[in-house]
C-alpha cells in the first residue's frame, strides 16, 4: 500500500547477501566498511518497511491492547465472567459498560474472557497448522517423487473438504467435553495446515535449485540440514505472512461453529459463543450481540491489516509499482 | 483437451474414495449414534423388549456389521444403486431429500457467486485503476471489514437494518427474512416467483459478500500487474483509447487468474451456505447437515460430505478447464 522508500543502500545490496549467505535469520548488523553508507540486515529493512505501513502499525498497536485486555484484564476487572451480579438484560451503564445478560452475567467480563478464549484458540490453530504445513510442504517440495505426490493428493482431499461441516461432525462429539475449546481447535489445525502446505511447496521447489542449496550439498550437508538450515529460514516470508492470516480465519471459524451450536459450548465462553447466543435478541438486547460482535471485528481486521502490512515488508518485489 | 479431462477424472476418483474412507471412520467412530435412543428405549420398556428393540435399529443401521464390512456395503450401495443407506429422521429417502435440497441450495450458491464475481470485478478494477486514490482506500478497507466479519453476524444486521426499514419504507413485506417461500401463497407464476427472489435476496447478499471481499483483493493485485505489463504499454503507445487498452488488453487477461481462486473457494462458500441458511432458516443442504449432526443421523452425514466433495472437484475441474481456454499460454495435452 505505501510505496516501499529503502535507505541510501536500498534491495539491490541486500539481495545477493542473502542469496551467498544461508543465515538470513541471524539480525546482527554488518561490520561497517570504511566510507560506503551503513548496511541494513534484511530484518532492519523489514521493520522499517513495516513501519511505514500506518494502517498495519496502528493495527499492531490495537491487537496488542485487546490481548492485554484479554489476557490481563479479566482479572482486574471487578466482575468475573461467571459471577451472577443480580442486574437482568441491564444497558449499558457505568457499572456495566457492555450490560447485562438475561441471567445477570457482567456482558463486559464475558467479553474479556471471551476474547482470551477465542485468541487462545486462534493461536492454537495458527501455530500448529503452520507448523504442520511448513513441514509437509517442505519436505513434499524438496525430496518431489512419491513423497510428494502422497502429500499433495493428501492436501487435495483436505481443500475437498468444507471446514465448518467436518468441524461441527467432530465438534458435536468432542466440543461439550470439559477442554472443548482444545478438541476444536486441534480440528481446525488438521484442516487448515493444507494450504500452507502448498504455498511452502511452490517456494521449497525454486529454492532447491538455487546455487547455495547446491554448495550446501557439495559440503555434504544432509538433507534435513539443508531443509532446517539453508530452505526453510528462507520461506520465513510466507510463513509469517500466512500465520498472521490464519488467527483471523480461525477467530472467524470458531465463530462460525459456535454459531452452528457445536463450538465452545457453556459453562466455557468464547467470543463465538456469547455473539450466536446474543443472535436472537439482536433486536431486543443488542448490547449483547453488538459488543461481542465488534471485538470480533476488531481482532480480524487488525490481524488482516498486520498481514497485508508484514506482506509488503517481507516481500517488496511484489508491490513495486513499475513507473 | 478430451484426455486431459479425462486424466483429471481418473484421478479425482482415487481421492473421492479415499475420502470417503477417511470421512466414514471419522463419523463412525466419533460416537454411538444410537446412544440417546437406547437410552429413551430402555426408559420406556422392559429389558427383554428394549434389548429387541435396540438389536434391530441396529441392524438396522448395519451397525451389528463390523466397521470396514459396514463401509463396503455403503459404498457399493452408492455406486451400484444410488442407495446411500438407511436414515433415522428423514422422511422417503436420503438422494431424494439429498436432491431436492440440493436444488435450493444451488440456487442461491450459484446466484451469489455470479453476484460476487461481478461486485469483485467491478471492485477490483476501479481500484487498480485509480489506484491510491480516495475511491482504491475505501474500497480496500471495505474489503478488509467485509474480510473480518462473522458470516452470520453480517447476516443479522441486514435482517435488522436492511429488511426492516425496506420493507417499512415500501409498506409491504418485499426482503424476506424466513424460509424459502410464503407458506399457503396463491397466484400465478409471477406472484411465486417473485415471492421466491424476495425469499432468496438477502441470503443470497450475505453469501455473496463473504467471498467479493477476497476475490476483489485479487481482481486488484492481477490487474495491477497487467496494466503495469510491456504489451498493455505498448497498446497506449499505439494509440488505442483509454477504454479499448483497458477493457480490451487489460480487463481481459486480468480476469484469467481469478478462475482459480474462485475454484479454490468454492469449497468455502460451502461452509458459508452451512452458516447462511441456518441464518434465514431456509431447508437447504446446510440445514440437513446440521439436522443429521444433531440427530446423529450417521448415513445422512456420510451422504452430504460425499456429495459436498464431488461438488468441490468437479468445480475445480471446470474451473481447470476454463483457466485453459482461456489462457492461449496453456497446453494441456
Amino acid at each position: 500500500m505505501t510505496e516501499p522508500t529503502t535507505g541510501p543502500t536500498g534491495e539491490p545490496t541486500s539481495e545477493p547477501t542473502r542469496e551467498l549467505t544461508p543465515q538470513p535469520l541471524s539480525g546482527a548488523p554488518r561490520v561497517e566498511r570504511e566510507f560506503t553508507v551503513q548496511t541494513r540486515s534484511q530484518w532492519s529493512m523489514v521493520l522499517r518497511r513495516f513501519l511505514q505501513h500506518k494502517a498495519a502499525v496502528l493495527s499492531l498497536a490495537l491487537l496488542v491492547l485487546i490481548a492485554i485486555a484479554a489476557f490481563a484484564g479479566a482479572s482486574l476487572w471487578h466482575y468475573s465472567y461467571r459471577d451472577l451480579t443480580g442486574d437482568y438484560s441491564k444497558p449499558p451503564s457505568w457499572k456495566h459498560p457492555f450490560g447485562t445478560d438475561a441471567s445477570g452475567h457482567d456482558s463486559f467480563a464475558q467479553v474479556l474472557r471471551g476474547a482470551q478464549r477465542s485468541l487462545e484458540i486462534a493461536l492454537f490453530v495458527a501455530i500448529a497448522a503452520t507448523f504442520i504445513g511448513t513441514i509437509a510442504g517442505a519436505v513434499a517440495g524438496f525430496y518431489g517423487g512419491w513423497r510428494d505426490n502422497l502429500l499433495m493428493r493428501l492436501v487435495d482431499l483436505v481443500l475437498t473438504l468444507p471446514a465448518i461441516a467436518i468441524a461441527a461432525v467432530l465438534g458435536h462429539e468432542f466440543g461439550g467435553r470439559a477442554s472443548g475449546w482444545f478438541y476444536i481447535a486441534l480440528v481446525f489445525s488438521a484442516l487448515l495446515w493444507a494450504p500452507m502446505a502448498r504455498v511452502i511447496r511452490g517456494v521449497t521447489l525454486s529454492l532447491r535449485e538455487k546455487e547455495f542449496v547446491e554448495a550446501a550439498r557439495a559440503l555434504g550437508a544432509s538433507d534435513s540440514r539443508i531443509i532446517f538450515r539453508h530452505i526453510l529460514p528462507n520461506t520465513v516470508g510466507p510463513i509469517i505472512v500466512n500465520l498472521t492470516i490464519y488467527v483471523a480465519v480461525a477467530i472467524l471459524a470458531e465463530t462460525a461453529l459456535s454459531f452452528v451450536g457445536f463450538g465452545v459450548r457453556a459453562p466455557d465462553v468464547s467470543l463465538g459463543n456469547l455473539v450466536s447466543n446474543a443472535a436472537t435478541a439482536a433486536s431486543t438486547r443488542p448490547w449483547l450481540f453488538y459488543f461481542p460482535g465488534l471485538v470480533i471485528i476488531m481482532i480480524a481486521l487488525t490481524i488482516n491489516f498486520i498481514g497485508d502490512g508484514l506482506r509488503d515488508a517481507l516481500d517488496p518485489t511484489q508491490n513495486r509499482v513499475r513507473s | 483437451m478430451l484426455a486431459y479431462i479425462v486424466r483429471r477424472l481418473l484421478i479425482a476418483i482415487p481421492v473421492i474414495f479415499v475420502s470417503t474412507i477417511l470421512v466414514f471412520g471419522m463419523v463412525s467412530l466419533s460416537g454411538d449414534p444410537l446412544s440417546d435412543f437406547k437410552f429413551t428405549i430402555k426408559q420406556r420398556n422392559s429389558p427383554a423388549i428394549a434389548a429387541q428393540v435396540i438389536a434391530a435399529e441396529e441392524h438396522r443401521l448395519r451397525l451389528d456389521q463390523p466397521l470396514p464390512e459396514r463401509y463396503v456395503n455403503w459404498i457399493s450401495g452408492v455406486v451400484l444403486h444410488g442407495d446411500f443407506g438407511p436414515a433415522r429422521h428423514l422422511n422417503g429417502s436420503i438422494a431424494s431429500n439429498l436432491g431436492e435440497r440440493m436444488l435450493s441450495t444451488l440456487q442461491m450458491l450459484v446466484l451469489a457467486m455470479v453476484l460476487a464475481l461481478f461486485l469483485a470485478v467491478f471492485v477490483g478494477v476501479i481500484s487498480a485503476v485509480k489506484q491510491y486514490s480516495a475511491m482504491d482506500y475505501a474500497f480496500t478497507f471495505a474489503g478488509f471489514l467485509f474480510l473480518s466479519m462473522p458470516v452470520f453476524w453480517l447476516a443479522v444486521l441486514l435482517k435488522e437494518f436492511l429488511a426492516i426499514r425496506v420493507n417499512n419504507a415500501l409498506g409491504r413485506t418485499v426482503l424476506f427474512t424466513i424460509g424459502e417461500e410464503t407458506p399457503g401463497l396463491t397466484g400465478g407464476f409471477w406472484t411465486q416467483f417473485t415471492d421466491q427472489l424476495g425469499h432468496l435476496i438477502l441470503p443470497t447478499m450475505v453469501l455473496a459478500m463473504t467471498s467479493y471481499a477476497a476475490w476483489s483483493r485479487f481482481q486488484r493485485s492481477s490487474m495491477l500487474d497487467v496494466l503495469n505489463s510491456d504489451y498493455v504499454r505498448l497498446a497506449r503507445a499505439k494509440g488505442l483509447s483509454n477504454r479499448r487498452v483497458m477493457v480490451r488488453h487489460g480487463l481481459r487477461t486480468a480476469l484469467i487468474p481469478l478462475t482459480t481462486v474462485v475454484a479454490i473457494d468454492f469449497a468455502g462458500l460451502l461452509s458459508g451456505v452451512i452458516i447462511t441458511e441456518t441464518v434465514f432458516s431456509r431447508e437447504g443442504m446446510g440445514r440437513l447437515l446440521l439436522q443429521g449432526i444433531a440427530g446423529k443421523d450417521v448415513y445422512v452425514v456420510m451422504a452430504w460430505l460425499l456429495v459436498a466433495s464431488v461438488l468441490v472437484i468437479v468445480f475445480n475441474l471446470i474451473a481447470d478447464i476454463l483457466y485453459a481456454l482461456l489462457d492461449p499460454r496453456i497446453r494441456l495435452d
